[in-house]
């Protein structure tokens, strides 16, 4: 049966962690728009060619739909939008046209490329502290406990002047915030409530003893006179940037080094020639078939997509990792190639909703890449790629464990 | 080479000043692109049309002069 007849069940099952799912060639050889079954039962279109992913993720019109029936803010990302996605009111940040474009630029120019390449000495001090308690308890570890999860979490908490001691509640926050099968939405209500009530108690400490981080910046500029964010969406933003930097790029890191390793003249070929650092990571974001559930944009107009009208009110599901396989794209698309230049890949999205934080988390991967060829030269995967397991139930997409050696 | 950038477009990425920092940079006061060099060198012509390439706002223009 070909799949323009049938319902399909989405997120699509995977056979092993790091391969592309199955349907997606068939998808976009023969059906770009496919209809979709989601876990909440009800029905959506799939997009997986990457001139429509890239289209409607960019179109200023549409705006991501909510997961939970909640106002959510407008930082669309493969890493970022997830947690943002899932947001509830009253957590909310601007969504739409100059409204939203006031907010990003409001929190945007602390994200700058220039504003990360200063943390750098920061985050390699961070990494090279993990290293070293890990490699301090033996020769093989998980490297997703060990350094993927904690690096990004001290890095966010850093920017923003909370604790680091208090990360076991983040995560469960956030995972509760991204995990879509796990907990009920009493429990996801009484976690929400418990981080905004966190993030009203810091902004409040910030307020009466402002420090130097992200969250006294924003809150001084909040006080002064000229453009600034409510109190509404300093709180949202607060916890918007906790959540957002946090697991997102603690999975992309395990995801990355496991790919490199999988093939082990990939990570060679980094170490003979660390110049390839950067155009390493936006292949690994590029060549990530685990990247989630995709971004969702919830039409308020028909639209048209090749030869198919959209109608309005329909919820399309954008499937970056598909588009960032698509052969009319990118030459050799299934090939992990280091060097390829350029890589317009979609792991962030596109537009005017294209991840605000992706500087940063662009500047983790490449840290991380850098001190992990430095430290660890003899890494290796501790089990065959293949038995590597996915995270279930996240939109985030991720690995279980990476089992590493050195 | 010329470039011309959309700052309305623009989505504060930093994808630009990521891969050509002698060409790019943003705004402090909003993250906005900002050229360095509206002509950049030889040297610089490679990285300027990556930049542009994977400008996820696609806000860089780059014109070829004779």
């Amino acid at each position: 049966m070909s799949p323009n007849e049938q319902i399909l069940q989405y997120p699509f099952a995977y056979e092993t962690a790091l391969e592309p799912a199955a349907e997606w060639t068939e998808l976009r050889g023969t059906c770009p728009v496919a209809t979709i079954t989601l876990p909440d039962g009800s029905q959506a279109k799939l997009l997986t060619r990457y001139d429509d992913v890239r289209e409607m993720l960019a179109d200023p019109r549409f705006t991501r739909q909510d997961l939970f029936g909640g106002t959510g803010n407008s930082q669309g990302t493969a890493t970022t939008s997830a947690a943002a996605d899932t947001s509830e009111s009253p957590l909310s940040v601007p969504k739409h046209g100059e409204d939203h474009q006031r907010w990003r630029r409001l929190v945007g120019k602390w994200l700058t490329a220039k504003r990360m390449a200063a943390l750098r000495p920061q985050m390699a001090a961070i990494a090279d502290q993990l290293l070293d308690e890990m490699t301090g308890r033996g020769s093989s570890a998980d490297l997703k406990a060990h350094f993927a999860f904690p690096l990004p979490v001290y890095v966010i908490c850093g920017m923003l002047g909370v604790p680091a001691e208090d990360r076991d509640r983040f995560s469960y926050w956030s995972d509760n915030f991204l995990n879509l099968t796990r907990y009920s939405a009493q429990e996801r209500q009484t976690a929400v409530g418990e981080l905004v009530a966190y993030m009203s108690g810091h902004i409040a400490a910030k307020r009466a003893e402002p420090t130097d981080d992200l969250l006294s910046a924003l809150i001084e500029e909040s006080s002064g006179e000229g453009e600034a964010l409510t109190d509404g969406e300093l709180l949202s933003t607060g916890v918007a940037l906790l959540v957002a930097g946090h697991e997102t790029t603690a999975n992309m890191i395990g995801k990355m080094v496991a790919m490199l390793l999988a093939d082990r003249t990939r990570w060679e070929r980094l170490l003979e020639n660390p110049s390839l650092i950067r155009s390493t990571v936006e292949e690994a974001l590029r060549f990530d078939a685990n990247g989630g559930f995709g971004l969702r944009r919830f039409l308020t107009e028909d639209v048209e997509i090749g030869v198919e009208v959209l109608p309005n009110g329909t919820t399309v599901v954008c499937a970056m990792a598909a588009a960032n396989r698509d052969e009319t794209a990118f030459d050799n698309a299934a090939e992990m190639d280091l060097a390829r230049t350029p890589n317009p890949h979609l792991a962030f999205g596109a537009g005017p909703h294209s991840c605000l934080g992706q500087a940063l988390a662009r500047t983790e991967l490449q840290v991380t890449l850098e001190v992990l060829l430095r430290r660890l030269p003899s890494l290796e995967l501790d089990i065959p790629a293949t038995e590597l397991e996915r995270l279930e139930g996240l939109l985030v997409g991720g690995l279980s464990e990476v089992p590493v050696r050195w | 080479m010329k470039i011309t950038v959309d700052e309305e477009k623009c989505c504060g990425a930093g994808q630009c000043v990521l891969i050509a920092p002698e060409v790019f940079d943003q705004r402090d006061e909003d993250g906005i692109v900002v050229v360095l060099e509206p002509e950049p060198p030889h040297d610089q012509h490679a990285l300027t049309r990556e930049a542009a390439a994977v400008c996820p706002a696609s806000a860089i223009q780059v014109h070829d002069t004779p």
